[in-house]
């Protein structure tokens, strides 16, 4: 039976993330989940329930989340440090920087409800800076899982790294991109369906839009490829040059500031290896959030199968007269 | 080690550390001053770690939360053998792993630290990993009192004392002087035993610069069962060169030809007077 990408419906990866983590600290007493009074956003109650002398909590206080984090690892634990990526990647991000990054501590940040998650809660409560601020810190690995797959796998990877690493994931329910054995590896974008006349080079939640987009666009006669890059640092350069030099035009997409983030790195990646093709970063602009839900605020910035197919076409000079734009 | 001893090292060091300062043209010259003393009786007669037992998980565990006053830590760590004295020459150089704030490149360090209000949160974590474990040893960290204000401290307070960490000790290198002033007229910390009191900590203060009573309030650490110790060690920044001492403007101040020749003229008078 063939496996068609985005159909089959899936869990939220925040639950795939807790059952993931479950198994893993069954298996391995010194596997911990620390939380910042985040294990109900977090859903870890379950874990909590089963595996008590497996979680620490320590209250709303993200800056001594990490910097505990940091002395537990110290002490050959596997941590899990789980709060929402908005407050973990922003008060705690010192913390991140000197007692995870500079020091070398292989804590995994697990940050929930990433994104805009949140919806109309508000910028405060968004995480859409988190990729560019951490990017720009060395040693940290930085992961935002598409789907459950990548979110498994992503995780369980996790606990071998000898170094930090940075997990970034929402919590809507996220239909299946791949059949089951589909291999994942850290650091190699995998591609979720071949096209050549355009590629969508997306990250996290937004991957299942760029393939909505891919098909509306093969309706329309367009192959676009999709590609989900879900290590967003370091960044798959060959999986992009060979997009680039297969399709006609690049459209990076991310749940994130257009700044700093996925679309940025793609083009620094093009432009330093002399590669010039119509570009486009869909992503926040620099403007005072729209309020909605998630999906609404996709919608309002282009992010969705409409306005990604928009953008495409737009790339490839297929925007004719009359088209709204 | 001997009180007397102690107290001979507590000078030596302070002559090497000027030495290391007056060559690097650079370092915390006040603040290393106020806590060479704790570090000695640390290093010398409390903490279970050596050289060769620092990759021990069982080792007890230093964190030095004031990391500006890494020069005093070199000179103790290059005593007790982590890493040969002439490497102290690199300090502040061009490709040194002797970076004017702790960092792991070097042997002896547990944990890279500078910014402020990062040690003690670190060290909680290493005491609760200890506790989960079963282990014996003990995590011991230095915060300066300036480093108070750091909100992020007192968080981890909460968290030791909810967590009933009494295999953590924490001491505050009370000097009183900030870079600006008085810590009492930058943003007053008294009444600072109740403080840490109301914070669930069992609190002992001590001279910081009494070798014997650090040491005994050390080795009697935990104070009570099942909480937290902080120990206020009153110091003097600057303190054993008379014209460093309470002078706010020797907090990262590097003495002239002059002022080092003094300084080392006093060292060795009172040297002379504790060997005789």
């Amino acid at each position: 039976m063939s496996f068609t990408p985005g159909v089959e419906p899936g869990q939220p990866n925040l639950d795939v993330f807790c059952e993931t983590l479950l198994t893993l600290a069954r298996a391995d007493r010194n596997v911990l989940a620390v939380t910042s009074d985040s294990r109900g956003s977090g859903k870890l109650a379950p874990f909590a329930a089963a595996l008590p002398g497996q979680i620490v909590e320590v209250g709303i206080a993200e800056q001594n989340l990490v910097g505990v984090a940091a002395g537990l690892a110290s002490a050959g634990k596997i941590v899990y440090a789980v709060s929402p990526a908005s407050f973990l990647t922003a008060r705690a991000l010192e913390q991140i920087k000197n007692d995870l990054c500079y020091s070398d501590r292989p804590v995994k940040l697990v940050g929930i409800s990433a994104g805009v998650s949140y919806g109309a809660l508000g910028s405060t409560h968004h995480s859409t800076h988190d990729l560019a601020a951490l990017r720009a810190i060395e040693n940290i690995t930085i992961i935002v899982p598409a789907d459950n797959l990548e979110t498994a796998e992503a995780i369980k990877a996790a606990a071998a790294m000898e170094h930090p690493v940075y997990l970034r994931f929402g919590k809507r329910p996220l239909p299946h991109l791949y059949p089951p054995q589909t291999q994942f590896t850290v650091g190699k974008g995998l591609t979720v369906c071949e096209g050549t006349d355009v590629a969508f080079i997306a990250t996290g939640e937004t991957v299942h839009p760029a393939l909505m987009a891919a098909r509306e666009l093969r309706a329309q006669g367009v192959s676009a490829r999709v590609i989900s890059m879900h290590t967003v640092k370091p960044l798959d350069a060959d999986a992009l040059i060979r997009a680039a030099g297969e399709c006609r035009a690049i459209v990076t997409v991310e749940e994130h500031s257009s700044f700093g983030g996925l679309g940025e790195a793609c083009a620094a990646v093009l432009m330093q290896a002399g590669i010039h093709i119509p570009f486009r970063i869909v992503g926040f602009p620099d403007e005072y959030m729209v309020t909605g839900n998630q999906l609404e605020i996709w919608e309002h910035y282009g992010i969705g199968a409409k306005g990604l197919s928009r953008t495409a076409k737009t790339l490839l000079g297929m925007r004719g007269k009359g088209e709204t734009p | 080690m001997t009180e007397r001893e102690l107290e001979i090292k507590s000078i030596q060091y302070r002559k090497t550390l000027l030495r290391c300062i007056k060559r690097a043209n650079a370092g915390h010259t006040g603040g290393d001053l106020s806590c060479i003393d704790i570090l000695n009786v640390l290093y010398n007669r409390v903490l279970n770690v050596s050289p060769g037992t620092f990759d021990d998980p069982g080792r007890d565990r230093y964190v030095q939360s004031k990391g500006h006053s890494v020069e005093a830590l070199y000179v103790v760590l290059a005593d007790r053998g982590f890493f040969p004295e002439s490497d102290l020459r690199t300090l502040c150089c061009h490709r040194s792993h002797y970076v004017g704030h702790p960092t792991r490149k070097v042997r002896g360090i547990e944990q890279n630290t500078g910014a402020l209000g990062h040690g003690l949160a670190f060290s909680v974590g290493a005491a609760l990993a200890g506790k989960m474990d079963g282990a014996a040893y003990k995590v011991y960290t230095l915060l300066g009192d300036g480093e108070l204000a750091e909100g992020s401290n007192w968080e981890s307070m909460l968290t030791a004392a909810h967590y009933r960490l009494d295999n953590l000790v924490a001491i505050a290198d009370r000097n009183t002087l900030q870079i600006t002033g008085c810590t009492e007229d930058v943003c007053a910390l008294e009444p600072l035993r109740q403080k840490f009191e109301a914070f669930g900590w069992a609190v002992r203060e001590v001279d910081g610069h009494d070798v014997a009573a650090l040491a005994d309030t050390f080795l009697v650490a935990p104070f009570e069962t099942g909480r937290p110790s902080m120990v206020i060690a009153r110091t003097v920044k600057g303190k054993g060169i008379s014209f460093m001492e309470n002078e706010v403007k020797w907090h990262h101040h590097v003495p002239t030809d002059e002022q080092y020749e003094r300084a080392q003229q006093e060292l060795d008078h009172l040297l002379r007077e504790v060997q005789a």
